[in-house]
């Protein structure tokens, strides 16, 4: 299956939650937020949350900014 | 000197500065400059993390004492500014947000009619609310009926060093609103950061000056000693600029009875 993650489309080979995304895809996972589908999900739910085949993921983190 | 702290939602501030933490050339000048600058509450943005590169976080860098400020910098309007909000909130990193709407990218100005919307949608959620604007009265007054904690107009473009371009529109908001005003944008140096606290300002926000000086951290202690030097002039009752001279000798001659005939 594809999942589109910030933008762009990754393979995956087998049903993943969205704990192993971040580890798969984050140096750490501790700033990152993540929005699946037009829906936040807080971080002790991404255990939890399995991803199908054309899901939307956004990984944010914090930046410098004014 | 007798100050009252800097009150914002309840929580109260003995510095008067605030950070930017965007255009630093390494992360460590940053925290030299948050420590040097003696601020206690600095901005952060989000953005998407880039996969290909593995960047430390820049948290890492800002002290555990300091309050984070998320702008909603990238929002076009006042949905997106929500949609930043709250992925903010999410993280765990608190709950105050900067609302930056911007869509314009030449002058880079705030959108104040969208800013107030995304203010009053975030403030009813239960968000600190800091939200930059250009100065304006009727938007101020939007704002303070929104539930903003603070107004924070632009004193000139982002980035631009120019200083206090808006000064007069400035005065009228510190005059006129009963909300702490931050001067943000366009300071670029201490003698405008004083003459924004000469003025009234609560407070002022500043960035691009201190992140592309050549000594950051000593800019941004430049930064907290004019901040302070301004309020202090501010509390001290700074008085009236005069269109004639106004001797400060006595006025009668040195040796002589006759003081100067003109």
């Amino acid at each position: 299956m594809n999942i589109l993650i910030n933008g762009k489309s990754h393979p995956l080979t087998s049903a993943k939650n969205l704990s192993d995304i971040v580890s798969a895809f984050c140096r750490e996972s501790k700033h990152v937020i993540t929005e699946l589908n037009g829906t936040i999900v807080p971080s002790d739910q991404w255990k939890q949350t399995s991803l199908k085949d054309g899901d939307a993921l956004e990984l944010v983190t914090f930046v410098g900014g004014g | 000197m007798t100050d009252t702290p800097l009150v914002i939602a309840g929580k109260s501030f003995t510095s008067r500065f605030l950070l930017g933490t965007g255009k630093f050339k390494n992360k460590q000048d940053l925290s030299d400059s948050i420590i040097a600058g003696k601020s206690e509450i600095v901005t952060v943005a989000l953005r998407r993390i880039d996969l290909e590169r593995h960047e430390e976080n820049i948290l890492e860098y800002i002290p555990p004492h300091v309050t984070l400020l998320t702008n909603t910098s990238g929002a076009r309007n006042a949905q997106e500014a929500v949609r930043i909000a709250r992925l903010a909130k999410a993280s765990g990193c608190g709950n105050w947000v900067k609302i930056e709407v911007i869509n314009d990218s030449k002058y880079l100005l705030p959108d104040n009619q969208e800013t107030i919307k995304a203010t009053e949608i975030l403030a009813a959620e239960g968000f600190v609310v800091l939200p930059y604007i250009s100065p304006d009265l009727y938007t101020a007054r939007a704002l303070v009926k929104a539930g903003a904690a603070t107004v924070m107009p632009l004193g000139s473009f982002i980035g631009s060093n120019q200083g206090l371009k808006t000064k007069e529109f400035i005065q009228v908001l510190i005059n006129e609103i009963d909300l702490p005003i931050v001067v943000d944008a366009g300071i670029g140096a201490p003698s405008q950061a004083a003459e924004a606290m000469e003025m009234g300002a609560a407070a002022v926000l500043a960035n691009t000056a201190v992140a592309t000086a050549q000594n950051p951290a000593m800019l941004a202690h430049a930064f907290a000693l004019a901040v302070e030097a301004g309020r202090m002039a501010y509390l001290s009752g700074l008085p009236l600029k005069h269109s004639i001279a106004n001797a400060s000798s006595p006025l009668t001659g040195f040796l002589y009875d006759n003081a100067p005939s003109n």
